[in-house]
């Protein structure tokens, strides 16, 4: 392979210019001004780091709230100092959180942490930055439009941020915004659903280019079985994204006329609150809201855990030196789940009074849904077998995935069978279930992400001992917030209490013997972030200012983002000739290897890059027909 | 600077903005164009269940032309339907070479689009005269809910037929293919918005 | 650099010419559509059961006279008409759920 600096600063020259300032640059090779380099880019890598770094500001913020509420939940009624520096005594009296205040850092929580949080992360930093480079494209098709796509979503941020600032505070039913409460809630709930306006059309205008340029724009030679499955899995979340948002939109634009022009969508009479009355024309419905709230609702949850499930695939096939067992298993399962996500929806619902017919139906269709889940996770753990394991700090975060996953997967089981429900609906055991799959589960596999493409990025690779601290203590903690959630659920303690549950009879002795252990896992979960930050600031900052530390390919990677062009990657255009791929995405160890244990997706049979792939410079260069 | 060399080099062109992609025989353009309508479709596909779902539920409705001014609101349809033909024309007229009716083709449309939301105003100015508001009953409430936002449509394709008029001729005379493609995909766009006044006039007015 | 295509190389003036003709036929026969379920509804004022009946018919054919040659989309290429199976499918899956949820209800029907 070609020999990389190491450990020093790039010397000087056009490669290095290249490299390092490869944003800077229109395709003219003129300068471009500041405000279109850095803010208004259409490269989809600076697009990508744009949404990589608000997205995991957003992170950091609803885990915050919920460390607020995780205080109250553990020592109800108690006062802190803390509580009252960050929010103010107006909504934390003398430093005891008030209930109306509880219950916005719960909405805000879920939908910061869902839609501000990990899908831009999944979705829009890590498949914008890399779906073109693993798919041997220039850019997005539309790079206007992914320009224009983050700049919704970050409009759509700034006004869920404001709303906290609205009279009587932001929103504060939910994540889910069930009417008819969220109807009749303070001002903070219609700038929720005209955020989520804008946060849909992000996310619509998204999920066009990623499934564009999927179709239209892969290289010569890269038919879709030969794409990387992380490519698969940003394919089937961006029809989900694209089908099951609108009616969600829907939604939200009648809800939004019940609240300011007082129509009665999902208002059945006039209501009586607080004594007083409300007068509705009347005729709605609220479980209109539901099932309109849901439909995307599912298929968001997918859109959760797919991308997961594609970076996961890739650390695993990179980290055991063989190629993943099943891809084809993987690929039919990815696409089938995205189809079945659609009609599984009212399994959110079986406590709303449906007949038998559709509850069966619902129950049935969710038992199915299950079985691609589990499919995709025995390929990964088969695909671990007989291989040669390095555990890099990618690997350690992608090999907890599974048995994390493993575990929400299956405690959603009893959630899926109506009867079993009854007892379980709207209890901790639904919420420990969803955060298994989603904090030990998608953003673990975010972690692994982030470790393992950061060298890609920047040229840095981020410092193994903060990595391992982080992933140690992360795996402990998380685990601590969460398993008791189960027992709690069973034990009967609902959602949403105020008090964490101790004012009920049947719940008060779990609750209190889980709740404090859960809140102390939650901020020891917080000190553990903070070698993360430093490691990512600390080499994101040398980075930027030219210092690489590894090469190109530091992994060894067969990928043609790894394999056929510079870390960081070139300028707007990221090849210098587009590579022509000859083969799938994991031959690692295969028997046409010669000096190494790997053979790129565009290498000829010899194993060598063809000229041109990557840094050379620019006479022109015969392209290998495919 | 020897990095302008680099920058050149970089294969940044995008392919299949104006060519055909020979597997899926679709350029960039026109696939994402009918991703955006199906998503539209999902859209107005909610609306419309819901309409139905609270019809059925309601124990009183009134018909459509006992609220409504069909008259005025067939007008409309035929208004739209003139302006999907002077849409196509104008893009046949352009795959023709022929500037200068695509041109006129394209503000015909435009005149049309303005002419429906002028009715449209009409209407919406006759009933707030007779104190029917979304908040007066459902069948109000759906009513305002679709036809506003089908003008909201509207309102979006002429925008864009303004912008294609004026700024965006300047495309015509840099790549002819690649406007001729636009007025395609805008076109696509507005027999979308057509379609749904086609299903949205007869279950709101007539039935 | 890749292998495109140029679009309008293969219709030539002639064939644009058919298809204009085709474009004022379908016109002729929106306009007759609208004027028969214009009549047929408000005109004679049908009873709501055979009116939904009568307006759902004629409704889908103006929509596959538009779709289907305003839109071109009988001649268009598979993969549109992949994506427009599964959205149609999932329309539907969203108008059946809620109806079937409100119509058999435990305790019965619609309330």
């Amino acid at each position: 392979m070609t020999e990389q600096p190491q450990n020093r600063d790039l010397p000087q020259g056009a490669q290095a210019d290249a490299a390092r300032a490869g944003l800077l640059r229109d395709e003219g090779g003129h300068h471009l001004p500041w405000i279109r380099r850095y803010v208004f880019s259409t490269d989809h890598k600076w697009i990508g780091i744009q949404y990589g770094f608000t997205a995991l500001l957003f992170l950091l913020l609803g885990f915050s709230l919920m460390l607020m509420m995780r205080l109250q939940l553990g020592w109800p009624g108690r006062a802190f100092a803390l509580l009252k520096m960050v929010l103010g005594e107006g909504r934390a009296p003398g430093g005891v959180l008030l209930p109306e205040t509880y219950n916005q850092l719960g909405a805000m929580h879920g939908t910061i942490m869902v839609f501000l949080g990990i899908v831009p992360l999944a979705v829009g930093a890590f498949g914008n930055y890399l779906v073109p480079l693993q798919i041997g494209a220039p850019d997005m098709a539309f790079p206007k439009l992914n320009m224009a796509s983050y700049w919704f979503y970050f409009a759509g941020g700034m006004i869920m941020l404001a709303s906290f600032a609205a009279p009587g505070g932001a929103a504060a039913s939910g994540w889910t915004s069930y009417a008819p409460l969220s109807v009749i809630a303070t001002q903070g709930q219609t700038w929720w659903l005209v955020g989520m306006l804008f946060l849909i059309t992000s996310s619509l205008l998204g999920s066009i280019n990623f499934l564009v340029t999927i179709i239209q724009l892969r290289a010569p030679g890269m038919n879709f079985m030969r794409m990387p499955f992380f490519v698969w899995a940003q394919f089937v979340t961006s029809f989900l994204l694209l089908l099951a948002f609108p009616p969600l939109e829907a939604g939200a634009i009648m809800q939004f006329m019940d609240r300011v022009w007082h129509t009665s969508f999902f208002i059945p009479g006039p209501l009586v609150i607080t004594g007083e009355v409300v007068n509705f024309g009347g005729g709605g419905n609220a479980l209109l809201w539901q099932h309109l709230f849901w439909f995307l609702g599912h298929p968001e949850v997918y859109v959760l855990i797919l991308p997961a499930m594609g970076i996961v695939s890739e650390v695993i096939a990179n980290n055991t030196r063989k190629p993943l067992w099943g891809y084809r298993w993987l690929v039919g399962s990815a696409v089938f789940l995205g189809f079945m996500s659609f009609v599984v929806w009212a399994h959110h619902m079986f406590l709303t009074g449906m007949g038998t017919m559709i509850s069966s139906f619902f129950q049935t269709t969710t038992m199915i849904i299950s079985i691609p889940s589990v499919i995709i996770l025995t390929v990964l753990f088969v695909s671990l077998w007989g291989g040669s394991i390095r555990f890099t700090t990618p690997m350690l975060f992608a090999l907890a995935f599974l048995p994390m996953f493993g575990l929400g997967g299956l405690t959603g089981l009893p959630l899926g069978l109506a009867t079993a429900d009854l007892h379980l609906h709207d209890t901790y055991y639904v919420i420990g279930h969803f955060h298994y799959i989603v904090a030990p589960g998608t953003i673990f596999a975010l972690f692994a992400g982030i470790y393992y493409w950061f060298p890609k990025i920047t040229g840095r690779k981020l410092n193994d001992v903060l990595g391992r601290i982080h992933f140690f203590g992360s795996f402990i903690f998380i685990n601590g917030i969460f398993f008791p959630m189960f027992i709690q659920g069973l034990a009967g303690v609902s959602r949403r209490l105020y008090d964490g549950g101790i004012q009920y009879a049947h719940a008060k002795v779990v609750a209190e013997r889980t709740n404090p252990f859960m809140s102390i896992s939650a901020w020891c979960l917080l000190a553990v972030q903070l070698p993360f930050i430093i490691n990512f600031f600390w080499n994101a900052i040398a980075a930027a200012r030219g210092r690489k530390n590894v090469g190109d390919n530091p992994w060894d990677a067969t990928t043609l983002e790894w394999a056929a062009t510079t870390s960081p990657p070139l300028a707007h255009g990221n090849f210098t000739v587009i590579p022509v791929v000859q083969r799938g995405p994991y031959e690692y160890s295969s028997p046409e290897c010669t000096d190494t244990d790997f053979l790129p997706q565009h290498a000829n049979t010899a194993g060598n890059p063809p000229a041109g792939g990557g840094m050379l410079p620019t006479h022109a260069v015969a392209r290998s027909e495919s | 600077m020897p990095d302008t060399h680099t920058a050149h080099a970089l294969e940044l062109e995008i392919p299949y903005t104006v060519g055909h992609r020979a597997d899926t025989g679709l350029y960039n353009g026109k696939l994402g164009i009918w991703l955006f309508l199906a998503s539209e479709v999902m859209l107005f596909g909610a609306l419309f269940s819901s309409l139905i779902l609270l019809r059925t539920s309601a124990p009183l409705w009134p018909r459509g032309w006992e609220e409504l001014n069909v008259p005025l609101a067939t007008v409309n349809t035929m208004v739209l339907i003139i302006s999907s033909v002077t849409v196509v024309l104008a893009w046949a007229n352009l795959r023709l070479g022929n500037f200068a009716r695509g041109r006129l083709f394209i503000a015909a449309t435009l005149v049309c689009g303005l002419a429906f939301m002028v009715i449209k105003g009409f209407e919406y100015a006759h009933k707030f005269e007779l104190h029917h508001y979304p908040s007066t009953n459902n069948f109000f409430a759906t009513y305002f809910l679709l036809t506003g936002l089908h003008g909201l449509h509207v309102v979006g394709g002429m925008v864009v037929f303004l912008y294609f008029l004026t700024f965006g001729s300047r495309m015509w005379h840099r790549d002819r293919d690649r406007f001729t493609n636009r007025i395609e995909i805008v076109g696509l766009y507005w027999h979308f918005v057509d379609l749904v006044w086609i299903f949205l006039f007869p279950t709101l007015y007539l039935l | 650099m890749a292998e495109q295509i140029a679009v309008q190389a293969h219709h030539s003036p002639e064939e644009i010419q058919k298809e204009i003709r085709v474009y004022i036929a379908v016109f002729c026969g929106l306009a007759v559509l609208t004027g028969a379920t214009v009549g047929a509804c408000y005109g004679l004022k049908l009873p709501v059961h055979y009116a939904v009946m009568v307006a759902v018919t004629i409704a889908i054919m103006k929509g596959f006279l538009v779709a289907g040659f305003f839109m071109h989309l009988l001649s268009e290429k598979k993969v549109i008409y992949g994506i427009l199976a599964l959205t149609v499918f999932f329309v539907a899956v969203l108008l059946w759920g809620p109806l079937e949820h409100f119509l058999n209800r435990m305790g019965g029907g619609i309330r």
